[in-house]
């Protein structure tokens, strides 16, 4: 289930080392004025793992997201991502690194087509740069390649009869299923996906939970926030809660439904007492 | 009422040196708004450093004209680099504010006696491009058709300035058609969303206002090589709102959307102060118990706005604008 890798061997306690960590979070604080939205000593996440990032409102979930992907700035700290210190590098040098995130209100590119938003993703290409746009024999070949990996992964995430369509007339779903097949389409070794799930109809879950499987399958790293347990509990091979900003457990999933402190913080609020 | 007349006012200046240099200058816009979302509202200080880097290179400096207009292209791109650092790297508002500043203060600063040693303060500088009329190869005379006819001089400037739209709208085009473009598109849409997808967004904007202001700086040089003279009444901010009214009217992020704008535009100013002088004079309708002569000049801006206002009601994509990618939200 965990694709070869065994991280319920590590212990839980916060902050545990993981045996091959691609993401490496130390002292990372957030401030708003006094607030302290993100307040991170230690945290390490497991290569080719599926983890989730859970807490109640207001833990500072996105905010650590946005900070680790350089949306907004870290007051103290550093990160490191497969052996790169990331601290201070703006959003799109850490994406081309490998570290590619999705946001929490879909950010399809609604007057784009599908295809466009598609081939937007795909890193380093040589018709992008101002001097070789306007000569189109330099870039068509690779537009061409760029487009057949589109395409496949398109068929794959079910899209492909809408790829001439405009992003905007898609569902909130699709529109969720399209910024993370764009996503891939940078080649990244991290997805960051902030609430993959939220708002989409409940016969789309099975599919995007499938999907992020599939990301893991492909030899990726899943980080997710998510809110819906039985979400977090089908597909996490991994843990990690958060409260104030800090994080206060991880562990396995069936570890984290058990711990004192999760339940206090947050399933006990909003699930009355588990099981 | 002679409707020829004023059918032909409208062509010949829907044809003229407003409606070429009023299309480059919204080709410029339509780049940084109509394609990648940039709020340039200073596209008259774009027109004012290509206009007067031109003539000062030539009247004090000495340079060839050709040099010259090379120099004007040039304080455009720098004019576009200084407003863009401190502006680009913020939202899409601060650009707007600096841009109308930037070109408001151009204008009083050339306009100053302080400098007037270089730009010719109020008076301005004249006679700076014979070197143009000079190389004139059209055989003098008048040509045209009917009432619609061109000197040899206006028609040589008027040749080479929409040739300029011309190769201006095919670079446009296959910028917007190539990778980058698909780039500076998306930007439009949300710049956050390319950001995480790995592309440096300051450097996209960057290069679309440089690129879009030296167009406006091409445009400033054509209108005063036009005029043969140059002063600071010839960049109001003004030209900056009309070049945007061309380009909604023709339609945004269309490549012959400012084109047809511009023509329209002019078509339309020059069309109801023909019919609007004939209507007074004529007692057309009973129009001279409400209107004088001297009114005619500004109620056309007034009547031109009122059919903007109601082509963007009713037509909010413009003439040749796309209606589902104006009115799609988020």
């Amino acid at each position: 289930m965990t694709d070869g890798i065994d991280v319920t061997t590590v212990d839980s306690r916060p902050g545990a080392p993981k045996p091959d960590a691609v993401l490496v979070v130390d002292g990372v604080a957030r401030r708003f004025g006094g607030l302290s939205a993100v307040l991170v000593e230690h945290l390490e996440i497991q290569r080719h793992s599926i983890t989730a990032l859970i807490g109640p409102n207001g833990a500072g979930k996105t905010t650590l997201f946005n900070v680790l992907t350089g949306f907004d700035r870290a007051d103290e700290g550093r990160w490191s991502f497969d052996g790169t210190d990331l601290r201070g590098w703006p959003a799109y040098r850490i994406a081309r690194r490998g570290m590619v995130r999705t946001f929490q209100l879909t950010k399809a590119l609604a007057g784009m087509t599908v295809l466009d938003n598609m081939l937007l993703g795909a890193a380093g290409q040589t018709g992008e740069r101002l001097r070789d746009a306007t000569l189109r024999f330099r870039w068509k070949a690779e537009e061409r390649a760029i487009g057949k990996r589109a395409a496949a992964l398109l068929d794959e995430f079910g899209l492909a009869d809408r790829r001439h369509d405009l992003a905007g007339t898609m569902s909130g779903g699709q529109r969720k299923l399209l910024e993370m097949a764009r996503a891939l389409m940078v080649d990244p070794q991290l997805v960051m996906l902030d609430e993959p799930m939220a708002g989409v109809n409940p016969a789309l879950v099975e599919t995007l939970l499938e999907h992020v499987r599939r990301v893991r399958a492909t030899g990726r790293t899943v980080v997710f926030v998510e809110h819906d347990m039985d979400v977090v509990m089908s597909i996490s091979d991994w843990v990690v809660c958060l409260a104030e900003g800090s994080v206060i457990a991880e562990g396995a999933p069936d570890q984290i439904t058990s711990n004192e402190r999760v339940i206090d913080a947050y399933l006990g609020r909003h699930h009355g007492a588990p099981a | 009422m002679d409707w020829t007349r004023i059918l032909s006012d409208g062509v010949r200046s829907g044809l003229g040196m407003n409606a070429a240099v009023y299309a480059l200058a919204a080709i410029g816009l339509n780049l940084q708004y109509g394609y990648t979302g940039l709020w340039n509202f200073g596209q008259a200080g774009f027109l004012l450093v290509g206009g007067y880097g031109t003539a000062i290179a030539v009247h004090s400096w000495g340079f060839a004209l050709g040099w010259a207009v090379l120099v004007g292209v040039g304080a455009a791109i720098a004019l576009g680099l200084v407003l863009g650092l401190p502006t680009l790297r913020l939202r899409a508002d601060y650009l707007a504010i600096v841009t109308i500043s930037a070109a408001e203060i151009l204008r009083i600063v050339v306009n100053s006696t302080s400098v007037q040693s270089v730009t010719g303060g109020p008076q301005g500088i004249g006679r700076f491009a014979n070197a143009f009329y000079d190389n004139n190869p059209i055989p003098r005379g008048r040509y045209g058709v009917g009432d619609i006819t061109f000197t040899h001089r206006d028609l040589w400037v008027m040749t080479v300035t929409w040739a300029l739209v011309g190769l201006a709208s095919a670079m446009v085009f296959l910028l917007v058609h190539s990778p980058w473009g698909r780039v500076v598109r998306a930007i439009r849409e949300d710049e956050d969303a390319v950001r995480a997808l790995g592309k440096n967004v300051f450097a996209y904007k960057m290069q679309s206002l440089v690129i879009g202001g030296a167009l406006g700086g091409v445009a400033g040089i054509m209108l005063v090589i036009d005029r043969q003279f140059v002063e600071p009444n010839n960049f109001p901010s003004a030209i900056t709102f009309f070049a945007y009214a061309a380009l909604i009217l023709g339609g945004t992020a269309r490549i012959l959307g400012p084109i047809l704008g511009a023509m329209a535009f002019w078509f339309l100013i020059e069309g109801t102060q023909s019919f609007l002088t004939q209507a007074v004079s004529n007692n057309f309708l009973g129009v001279d118990n409400v209107l004088t002569r001297t009114q005619v000049g500004p109620i056309r801006f007034a009547i031109v706005g009122l059919l903007i206002m109601l082509l963007v009601i009713f037509r909010p994509q413009g003439f040749l604008g796309s209606r589902t990618e104006v009115m799609i939200g988020d």
